[in-house]
């Protein structure tokens, strides 16, 4: 092990030992639950009641799943999602990506203004605009239209100040060169800076996604309509008893299981970059 | 820029105007607010939950109390657990580094709601975590169906089940004083924990990113010194997290006072109203009760609340926190954190 010159080599040792017990039980009780929702999503009502614990169905069964596929709306909860996350991902980056490099390079009236906006707006509490957001596109006529579940989202403070942030750190010779060679702000921005903009684009991209999947309190007051439903919405109705007699943990697991899915893959697949982004989305 | 200043100006700036409006209307939420027939009435919702002595005023200072006790458990927890994560994954010999960032951190990118729906089971009568007191020869309480106050159930173990009369007969906001001091129901409890699971991985990384910077010369400075390794962290490490430690206690504070997600999803504000918050409590009034005013009302006491505390938070600590660099850097790693935290909501909140 390590070779400490000033601390006693038994005493490290034994310190070693104390953290790697202390990661290992915090480790459990991190993915404990997560193993038990797999676990208890192929038991059935009765031994999900009686072995919560244990994590291998005494007889395993997919009812759960076949339950939520062909008799419940989740198929249709899922395209909304699906829909709803490609189409805001797809507008933050193009939209975001835009703004950021105008407030980082492009000079124009009131841009100290327009960044001041940007940075308050960030600080505005999600869940005090609840109502606002419902009266705006009440007044839109969006209410209980996709319009209504995707436009508000299209645009995301935080978003671009990451981009801005990463525009600003290109050095300026870059497009002051495509600019000799003739080429408008639009076609710098387009075909030379944000070509350069990808780990932070990947980076606005995987927010993006991430928080239009698991985004609920919007959807929750810019629709009632059912075929509007999103998962997180559909589950949480799911959740409150609105589709099952009895408490129906396999199946409520199993839903939950699904729309959770989506989102660990994309983290399993960009861990690495997910992991380092607090500080990397800054100073990349 | 165009396309965003006029999106995040329609959809969060007139919002606001709109509601400031609807705050001190008669709207019930019949046509458009901004019709003929929708009359001004002052303060008058605002008296309504702040002094109107009815029931809109009682769950006004309940989803109050119930949120202040999430605070003062939550915000400390999640720091401490994320601190202590932090330490612990940035030790330099450690193997599995990155299995134990991930464990921790894979909370944080799942839903609200796909954790609610989990925690339900968990805390379930006949659930994991009562078959795991079993063990103990401790039987558990049905979790999400308790709503006695913890601190009632502690001061009831020494004989104290009933107000003194001092508390019992004066109050604030529609609640006797007894009442305030019940502490978090049991059920509010397990959204408690459930906070510090979601979050504790967030702010681990931000500690992270700190503690790398702090990088190894200056630990090995103090082990020169020959201070053994609590001393290292308390007297050399810990000071220098001290702008990380703000900002985390800043998201910290913001994220907790907005539960929303996991109420809506779990209890709808029950046992017996003891895991009301006032952000479902304004959801509440304005969409089922029809209640606009007051449900507008509760929403900017709510971000009043929200900013007072972050003031008075960054004046307590404000001495020396660090210069203009440490500074920006620090805002610039909220960015990151409320992009993330915008979907969940848990925030730190989830949020």
């Amino acid at each position: 092990m390590s070779t400490a010159t000033t601390t006693a080599p038994r005493a490290r040792a034994t310190g070693t030992y104390v953290t790697y017990a202390v990661l290992a039980l915090l480790a459990v009780v991190y993915v404990m639950p997560f193993l038990i929702q797999v676990a208890t999503s192929f038991k059935t009502e009765a031994d999900a009641a009686a072995n919560p614990l244990s994590l291998v169905p005494s007889t395993a069964t997919a009812e759960a799943y076949r339950t939520l596929f062909s008799d419940s709306p989740l198929p249709t909860w899922f395209a909304n999602s699906v829909i709803v996350t490609l189409v805001v991902t797809t507008g933050r980056v193009l939209f975001c990506s835009m703004a950021g490099y105008a407030l980082a390079r492009v000079p124009f009236r009131g841009r100290a203004l327009a960044f001041a906006v940007l940075v308050a707006i960030m600080a505005v509490p999600n869940v005090v605009l609840l109502i606002p957001k419902f009266l705006v596109i009440n007044q839109l006529a969006i209410y209980d239209s996709y319009a209504g579940l995707i436009i508000p989202l299209l645009a995301d403070a935080s978003a671009v100040f990451i981009m801005k942030g990463f525009f600003e750190s290109i050095p300026a010779s870059v497009e002051e060169a495509a600019r000799i060679d003739g080429a408008g702000t639009f076609r710098i921005f387009w075909s030379v800076v944000l070509p350069m903009a990808r780990p932070a684009v990947m980076t606005v991209i995987i927010l993006s996604f991430q928080a239009s999947w698991n985004e609920l309190n919007h959807f929750i007051v810019a629709s009632q309509d059912p075929g509007l439903f999103t998962l997180t919405k559909g589950v949480a109705q799911l959740a409150s008893g609105a589709l099952s007699q009895g408490t129906q943990y396999p199946l409520k697991l199993a839903a939950a299981l699904l729309m959770t899915l989506p989102v660990a893959l994309v983290f399993f697949v960009f861990q690495k970059r997910i992991v380092n982004t607090t500080t990397g989305a800054v100073k990349e | 820029m165009l396309p965003v200043v006029v999106l995040l100006g329609l959809f969060l700036v007139a919002p606001v105007l709109m509601a400031l409006w609807v705050s001190v209307s008669d709207w019930r939420g019949n046509g458009s607010p901004f019709g003929g027939d929708v009359g001004f009435v002052g303060l008058e919702n605002y008296r309504q939950i702040l002094a109107g002595g009815g029931l809109a005023e009682r769950d006004f200072g309940t989803s109050l109390r119930n949120n202040l006790f999430y605070v003062v458990l939550v915000v400390p927890l999640q720091t401490m657990i994320a601190l202590l994560l932090a330490v612990l994954v940035t030790r330099r010999s450690l193997r599995g580094r990155g299995f134990f960032r991930t464990a921790f951190y894979f909370p944080s990118v799942t839903s609200s709601v796909a954790i609610t729906v989990l925690w339900l089971f968990l805390f379930s009568t006949t659930g994991v975590v009562n078959k795991i007191l079993g063990w103990f020869g401790l039987n558990g309480p049905a979790w999400f169906q308790d709503p006695r106050g913890v601190l009632h159930l502690l001061l009831g173990a020494v004989g104290v089940d009933r107000a003194p009369a001092a508390l019992g007969e004066n109050g604030f906001l529609g609640i006797t004083w007894w009442d305030w001091v019940a502490g978090p129901s049991v059920a509010m409890s397990a959204f408690v924990l459930m906070a510090v699971f979601t979050t504790s991985g967030t702010f681990m990384l931000l500690f992270i990113a700190a503690l790398n910077n702090i990088g190894d010369e200056i630990e090995e400075a103090g082990l020169i010194d020959g201070a053994n390794a609590w001393q290292r962290f308390r007297f050399v490490t810990l000071p220098m997290l001290r702008p990380t430690l703000f900002t985390v206690l800043t998201l910290g504070l913001i994220g907790t006072w907005q539960v929303f997600d996991q109420i809506y999803t779990g209890t709808q504000g029950g046992p017996a109203k003891t895991t009301l918050t006032p952000a479902y409590l304004s959801f509440q009034s304005a969409f089922v009760n029809q209640q606009w005013g007051q449900g507008a009302a509760i929403a900017f006491v709510l971000f009043a609340i929200i900013v007072v505390l972050t003031l008075v938070q960054r004046w307590v600590l404000s001495e020396d926190r660090g210069s203009r660099g440490e500074r920006a850097r620090a805002d610039a790693v909220r960015a990151g954190v409320t992009a993330r935290q915008q979907g969940g909501g848990v925030a730190g909140g989830a949020a």
